[in-house]
């Protein structure tokens, strides 16, 4: 069709066509300037007067420009890509966490390369979660304060082949010269580091391999070897316990393999509403001097005096004996509550039941042994054929090693990864005959007490740096794989002493070919190859072969050890001292590490320090108040520490806690606390960490304990804690809840029925969690995992004076009172012997938030999926949410915690930084932060199920403190997919234990708790308060 | 004119004429500061800027340096925040509400009161700014369009309320007080006789020029004006009272809060407007026009405003044990027992015992007694904030975060700030400006010049010379 619109043109030229027109219609501007000319500005050549103002402009600019340039930082991309390496994908590796006698079997999680968090190794039979220990073994490969290299004396600079050629050398002189070498190490768990030990001796002869731990079983070894003639540590199974009885024995906190005995332990104490569920439970009787974290879970507790363990066992056996018809010992007849009681249920419970002794005294340990054996326990729930192979120190061995170093017999001695010049009661001997030695070398990362006084440190990288293998129990292996490359010129022990034994280097193909030659003929199958990948992958392989069981017959000489503890238990009058090792710290291997430092202790909730507990009435007889630093002085020595009011600490007894007091482990670690195990003795051979009879006077100094919480008691408040013991639940699940009702016109009804909330709907998920009070022990390691997964800041003992600790997650301890409901006054106070909850804290996710409403600049909303959430950069810090939170879990920058001289911990370096998780991020100065759920974890895994196209499975995404938790205590998942998890647990636990926290405050969170129930009798029932 | 029945003490003494009201009160304007100002200009210079160091370090460093934890989010930042707005309150009241009420006492002091009301609310707002985490990002708690997408401030937050509020407040108050100081500045600008006085106070004279509807204009404006800020007496603590009482934390939740705070702010406004008055009329020989009978009537007020807040202190306590709530009835009894006694019985005795004294009329006419007691009534006042917000927080729900908050030095050194700031600018108001609202003043005084002779008539006493000694004074005709 004819184009019949009107034309209209721009001007004659379009009209008319003619060539200009043509030329300039593509150009918009005409005839732009030529190229040349600003070319000619620029190299000075046809500067033109016009043009001065530009240059001088530019000029100005330019100059200015560069002055007020940043430092360049170079950031190099990846030419080559790794293979296997996705940038913001993580990789994931099994390995193995070894720290002397400590064993996990562990997930590496890495990001870009770099580990940044540590999970448990769900294949494990025998380590599912990890201890706080584990999660925090992380920072201690980013520690800035490691030694870089070899060091030679004061030197250095020196090359690991200089070291090398000198120590051959000086190696090969003593040997042949018939000197005495001597391996000192902590238990070594890995066989195949055995044989490279041992290949070392066949090249020295004159080598022998000490091992000795620095808080000691070696009592229960011996024990075992004169009870049944097996010089070994058992393996405990506490899930097959109906009746347990630990005897100075912290097996949930800090005793040999806790977080595993945590988790068999928590089997027995789960409980369902369920009309078909679960409805009995272990009982856990507990004696023991401090208030451990084992005594705080106990149903019954009784405090004793070091100097009673043993007429405690003693008396045990008789109660027992005396009942089942076997022979009775002599020995004190202890009048202690519960005792008869315990006797009464270990003999109901016979052949399921057990008891645990830690005490470092065969003779105790003997009697411990025929208790169990006259139960049947032995087969049920102790095993003597798969012994644990963590703590084979030898005490008697290493007391001998120091006389020889004193004596001037030994010419070389090589420091494995121990630190005895700190951790042995003799450690002062040894430092001052250390340097006499000819040859000394160390292994140790640092130059601490120990390896400072030796010639040469030859450094082993951190385990995550490293190829290991561990076989923690008799016929179950582990592999500990590298999960980065070596950060600094370090080099594995192992490969040094495969070296100096003039042996090929390569400790990876050592352990392959020992696992060839060892393990894959334990009924591996297939080729080795795919043995040993398949190995890698999972971390941990089984050996097929059934373990041999030998028959276990008692046939120790229990008279004799009866009459050894006779002579041992002297009745005292005094102020007996009870050293103890605590949850966080250990032995203090690790005190160098800030998330350690800062977490606090289960049950004193103390950081950064240790402390004298003693209990409020020899804190009055001796005039002491919490703060008042004393002088605890033992046989002729002494150490100065402040006192603690520890509610269940047993009158007449003092207790401090071991590994603390370093003094060359680094600026976290040094001056942290005293040390005291020079107070410890040497009783018969063994370490004993009970040295008698100590004298306590008052210094006149003051030190503020840094405790994360300083009120005891829960004050009656039932919404916020609730419990009842075994047989009213076994009645009502309802027992011990607290429904608050209100009075209405209508008459009452549920608090939480009354509303002026519209609700949210969440259409898709609603994450939510569950809590239960009877699982959770209390360790804290999901403490520590919280602070590695969310960057959550280390504050320093000031601060936590100052209540401004950082941690999203907390765990809140309660003690019981003897006070009247009311007597606000009394209630304060704990009760002497207290029991104890946990109750793990964390931002509720309350669906009718108070933190949401209150908020100026909507910086902390309601997601759709039911999470509250905070959002860093819009927060204005007006800390309103933080006040108006019920639960008191928001958390405000009250500095800027990295970069920072004032918080000199991990995020004041470039290699503490590394340990930061790139999907948190770091707050800044003066925002508020708190528990997200993970909610990093959460977008993840929904986004990997929406690019295979499918729902979120459950269990596929949790949070970092569900999965670090040993004892399963927390539930994470979707509330809203009927079949998860935590919809079938709350599906018969809302009408069971299943509470909100102030209900009647209506808040409706996203988080429940179940009740704590405690298997006691009904009437001994004490009311928490 | 004034009428006051002859059988009253007149509202302004000493026979004043409309000159003399001028003189008096230009006086301190027109001549250089006296030797006491300049001392006391001195020591609010340096308590200024050392409140200003500790200020700058505060922002520097962080909150940290501050005494506050994870349970006590507030302490001294809050109350201090409050215990200004409360003390801003009276001159509001004086201004707006005595005037709907006929009050024409107020006119003495109602000019010193205003400006105490606006120094007192950007004390008061400087806090606001200093307890935030992020100062620098205050704005985002005003509803401007950003470039953030579509992120508003939160219409549910009483802190989002307070910023209207107290922004409303500032900007009212500003407007009435320089509307009223209007007829003022041109008296000066007229009198002036420097070039540079004459343009400044000719400036913001605005070209008044005293016309009979200019003045009518005046009253139409003082009146909109006054019924506008009526309702914000009473808003504006409500709303400063919401931040607690909309809150879930025993102690805080509590629906008497409004009227409590009100109240409880006219009576810490009008100890600070004693004790400001008292100083000011010494100081500036005001004794006629801030008289005994001004002083006992502000104590009548005190006593009133004392009496309202001491039952509402004996209502919360019985509504915390009558209503049950294991919670609130723990945080009343704490308060009286816990570990902070000593704040909540120093609250109770400045506040309840002290005002009641005035109940002899021999105390409330005494300077010095209510000079002290209304010392003392803003200090039961700041421990009165210092009890909700900090002994409220330290044991709330969870025994397990209950915590003790003890102030650092910067707590206390930018508290020392307001303070810096509030003198240096309330200085230099007195000096600069009239302290004494003469417009007003000269509606209210009882003599005219009509009787003197014309020589002399509408000449201030103090210029007068070579003449008898002249009668102004009718009561003595």
């Amino acid at each position: 069709m004819e184009n019949t619109n009107k034309r209209y043109w721009r001007g004659l030229e379009e009209l008319r066509n003619d060539e200009s027109f043509i030329k300039n219609a593509s150009s918009e501007f005409g005839d732009a300037p030529a190229q040349t000319q600003y070319e000619s500005l620029l190299d000075g050549s046809g500067t033109h007067r016009r043009d001065f103002l530009k240059v001088l402009g530019f000029g100005m600019a330019a100059v200015s420009l560069a002055a007020c340039e940043t430092p360049v930082k170079k950031a190099i991309p990846y030419v080559n890509k790794p293979e296997g390496e996705f940038p913001t994908i993580a990789n994931w590796y099994a390995s193995t966490y070894l720290d002397g006698g400590d064993y996990a079997s562990i997930l590496v999680k890495t990001r870009e390369g770099r580990p940044i968090k540590i999970e448990g190794n769900a294949l494990s039979k025998i380590s599912t979660g990890t201890s706080a220990r584990v999660q925090a073994s992380l920072l201690g490969l980013y520690d800035n304060e490691k030694l870089k290299g070899p060091k030679k004396g004061g030197d250095l600079k020196v090359s690991w082949d200089t070291i090398d050629k000198e120590i051959q050398q000086q190696l090969g002189q003593i040997a042949a010269s018939g000197g005495a070498i001597r391996i000192v190490s902590p238990t070594i768990v890995s066989p195949s580091t055995k044989a490279v030990i041992a290949d070392f001796t066949a090249k020295y002869p004159t080598t022998r391999h000490i091992m000795y731990d620095a808080n000691s079983s070696y009592g229960i070894v011996k024990g075992n070897e004169l009870s049944f003639g097996k010089a070994v540590f058992p393996s405990y199974d506490f899930s097959k316990a109906k009746v347990i009885v630990g005897i100075d024995a912290d097996f949930l906190g800090s005793w040999v393999m806790a977080d595993g005995f945590a988790s068999k332990y928590a089997e027995t104490r789960r409980i369902s509403s369920a009309k078909d569920g679960k409805k009995d439970m272990s009982r856990h009787y507990q004696f023991e001097t401090t208030l451990s974290l084992t005594g705080s879970n106990a149903d019954y507790r009784s405090g004793v005096k070091p100097s009673q363990i043993g007429s405690v066992v003693t008396s045990l056996y008789n109660k027992v004996a005396s009942k089942l018809g076997g022979k009775s010992i002599s020995g004190t007849a202890l009048q202690i509550s519960n005792l008869d009681k315990a006797a009464t249920d270990l003999i109901a419970a016979k052949g399921q039941a057990l008891v645990v002794c830690g005490i470092n005294d065969p003779s105790v340990q003997t009697v411990v042994n025929a208790l169990n054996a006259m139960l049947g326990s032995y087969g049920a729930t102790i095993n003597l054929d798969t012994p644990l192979n963590l703590r084979q120190g030898n005490d008697v061995q290493m007391n001998e090693f120091i006389d020889e170093v004193k004596g001037g017999k030994v010419a070389a001695v090589i420091i494995y990864g121990a630190n005895p010049v700190y951790d042995h009661p003799r450690g002062a001997e040894l430092a001052s005959s250390l340097p006499k030695v000819k040859l000394g070398i160390s292994f140790n990362d640092r130059a601490d007490e120990t390896a400072s006084l030796v010639q040469y440190i030859c450094p082993a990288p951190h385990y995550l740096e490293s190829w290991n293998d561990a076989e923690p129990m008799a016929g179950m292996y582990s592999l500990g794989q590298p999960t980065i490359s070596l950060i600094f010129s370090t080099r594995q022990a192992q490969a040094s002493l495969l070296k100096w034994a003039g042996l090929p280097d390569d400790y990876h193909e050592y352990i392959k070919s020992y696992w060839r030659k060892n393990i894959f003929t334990q009924g591996g199958t297939g080729n080795f190859e795919n043995f040993w990948v398949q190995s890698l992958h999972d971390g941990v392989y089984q050996a097929q072969q059934p373990v041999a069981s030998s028959g276990t017959s008692f046939t120790g000489n229990i008279d004799e050890a009866a009459a050894a503890i006779a002579r041992n238990a002297k009745a005292t009058t005094g102020i007996e001292l009870a050293l103890y090792e605590n949850v966080a710290i250990g032995t203090g291997a690790c005190a160098n590490n800030p998330w350690l430092q800062e977490l606090p202790d289960p049950v004193t909730k103390a950081t950064w320090d240790n402390y004298a507990c003693v209990s409020q009435k020899t804190a009055t007889d001796l005039g002491l108040v919490q703060g008042d630093v004393v002088k605890v002085d033992v046989k002729g020595k002494s150490v100065e520490v402040p006192v603690i009011i520890q509610p269940g600490q047993p009158t007449g007894t003092v207790a401090i806690s071991i590994g603390y007091g370093r003094e060359k482990s680094g600026k976290s670690g040094d001056g942290v606390g005293k040390n005291v195990y020079p107070l410890a003795v040497i009783s018969g051979g063994f370490v004993s960490l009970y040295p008698g009879e100590a004298t306590i006077s008052k210094t006149g100094n003051f030190r503020e304990i840094a405790q994360t919480q300083t009120h005891d008691t829960v004050m009656g408040r039932k919404s916020v804690l609730q419990e009842t013991v075994l047989g009213q639940f076994q009645k009502d699940p309802l027992a011990g809840r607290f429904i608050p009702k209100v009075e209405t016109a209508e008459g009452p009804v549920n608090a939480t029925d009354l509303t002026l909330w519209n609700g949210h709907k969440y259409k898709n998920h609603s994450w939510g969690m569950i809590i239960d009070l009877n699982s959770c022990v209390g360790c804290g390691s999901c403490v520590v995992s919280c602070i590695s997964e969310n960057n959550i800041p280390v504050v320093g003992r000031q601060e936590v004076i100052n209540s401004r600790e950082m941690h999203w997650m907390r765990i809140d301890r309660y003690y019981s009172t003897d006070a009247e409901i009311g007597d606000y006054k009394a209630m304060e106070v704990a009760s002497d012997n207290p029991e104890v909850t946990f109750q793990p804290m964390l931002c509720q996710h309350c669906n009718n938030a108070p933190c949401e409403t209150v908020c100026p600049v909507l910086a902390t909303t309601h997601s759709s999926e039911g999470l509250n959430q905070m959002t860093y950069n819009r927060c204005v810090g007006t800390r309103y949410c933080a006040n108006n939170c019920p639960y008191k879990v928001r958390r405000f920058n009250w500095f800027k915690y990295f970069d920072n001289d004032n918080f000199d911990y991990n995020f004041n370096n470039d290699l503490g930084k590394m340990a930061i998780n790139p999907d948190v991020t770091v707050r800044s100065r003066g925002v508020i932060e708190k528990c997200s759920m993970c909610v990093q974890r959460i977008q993840e895994g929904k986004l990997t199920a929406r690019k295979e196209r499918r729902r979120v499975a459950d269990g596929e995404i949790v949070t970092a403190c569900a999965q670090s938790c040993p004892t399963n205590a927390i539930t994470f998942g979707d509330m809203n997919d009927p079949e998860s998890n935590i919809s079938k647990m709350l599906e018969v636990e809302r009408e069971g234990r299943a509470f909100h926290m102030l209900e009647e405050i209506n808040t409706r969170p996203q988080v429940s708790y179940l009740t704590k129930v405690r298997n006691k009798d009904v009437a001994s029932n004490k009311q928490p308060a | 004119m004034h009428v006051t029945s002859p059988v009253r003490e007149p509202l302004i003494q000493g026979g004043k004429t409309y000159a003399d009201v001028t003189e008096d009160i230009c006086r301190h304007v027109e001549g250089s500061p006296t030797k006491e100002w300049k001392i006391a200009f001195g020591i609010s210079l340096i308590v200024l800027a050392y409140g200003s160091v500790c200020l700058a370090w505060t922002w520097w460093e962080g909150l940290g340096v501050w005494g506050l934890n994870k349970t006590v989010g507030w302490a001294w930042d809050i109350t201090n925040f409050v215990w200004w707005v409360g003390i801003g309150h009276a001159g509001t009241l004086i201004s707006a509400i005595l005037l709907l009420f006929r009050q024409k006492w107020r006119t003495s002091i109602n000019r010193a009161a205003e400006a105490m009301t606006i120094f007192a609310v950007i004390c008061a707002a400087s806090f606001i700014l200093m307890h935030m985490g992020r100062p620098w990002m205050a704005y985002w708690a005003l509803p401007l369009p950003n470039a953030f997408g579509s992120l508003w401030v939160n219409f549910n937050s009483p802190l989002v309320w307070d910023v209207f509020a107290i922004s409303t407040y500032f900007s009212v108050s500003l407007v009435f007080w320089y509307i009223g100081l209007i007829p003022d500045l041109a008296t000066i600008r007229d009198r002036a006789t420097s070039k540079v006085s004459r343009f400044m106070y000719g400036t913001f004279a605005m070209g008044w020029d005293g016309s009979a509807k200019t003045w009518a204009r005046y009253e139409y404006i003082s009146l909109i004006l006054a019924g506008l800020s009526t309702p914000l007496v009473l808003s504006v603590h409500t709303i400063v009272s919401m931040d607690f009482a909309t809150s879930v934390i025993p102690g805080w939740h509590t629906t008497i809060f409004p009227p409590y705070f009100v109240a409880g702010a006219i009576f810490s406004g009008f100890a600070m407007v004693q004790n400001l008055m008292l100083i000011t009329r010494v100081v500036y020989r005001l004794e006629d026009y801030i008289t005994l009978e001004h002083i006992e009537t502000m104590n009548k007020v005190i006593t009133l405003t004392g009496s309202v807040v001491g039952v509402a202190y004996i209502t919360e306590f019985f509504i915390a044990w009558y209503s049950g709530v294991e919670y609130e009835y723990y945080a009343f009894f704490n308060r009286m027992t816990g570990p902070y006694w000593w704040a909540y019985w120093a609250m109770m005795t400045c506040n309840v015992i002290s005002p009641q004294l005035f109940w002899s009329r021999k105390l409330r006419r005494s300077i010095t007694f209510t000079f002290f007691i209304s010392v003392v009534v803003n200090i039961g006042m700041w421990f009165e904030r210092f009890v909700i917000i900090v002994t409220s927080l330290h044991r709330d729900y969870l025994p397990s975060s209950w915590t003790m908050f003890s102030p650092t030095r910067y707590d206390i050194g930018d508290y020392i700030f307001s303070f810096g700031l509030f003198f240096t600018l309330f200085l230099l108001f007195s000096k600069y400006l009239p302290v004494v609202n003469m417009a007003e003043v000269k509606a209210v005084i009882r003599s005219t010049s009509a009787n003197l002779p014309q020589k002399i008539a509408g000449v201030a006493k103090v210029r007068q010379r070579g003449t008898a000694e002249p009668v102004y004074n009718k009561d003595k005709e």
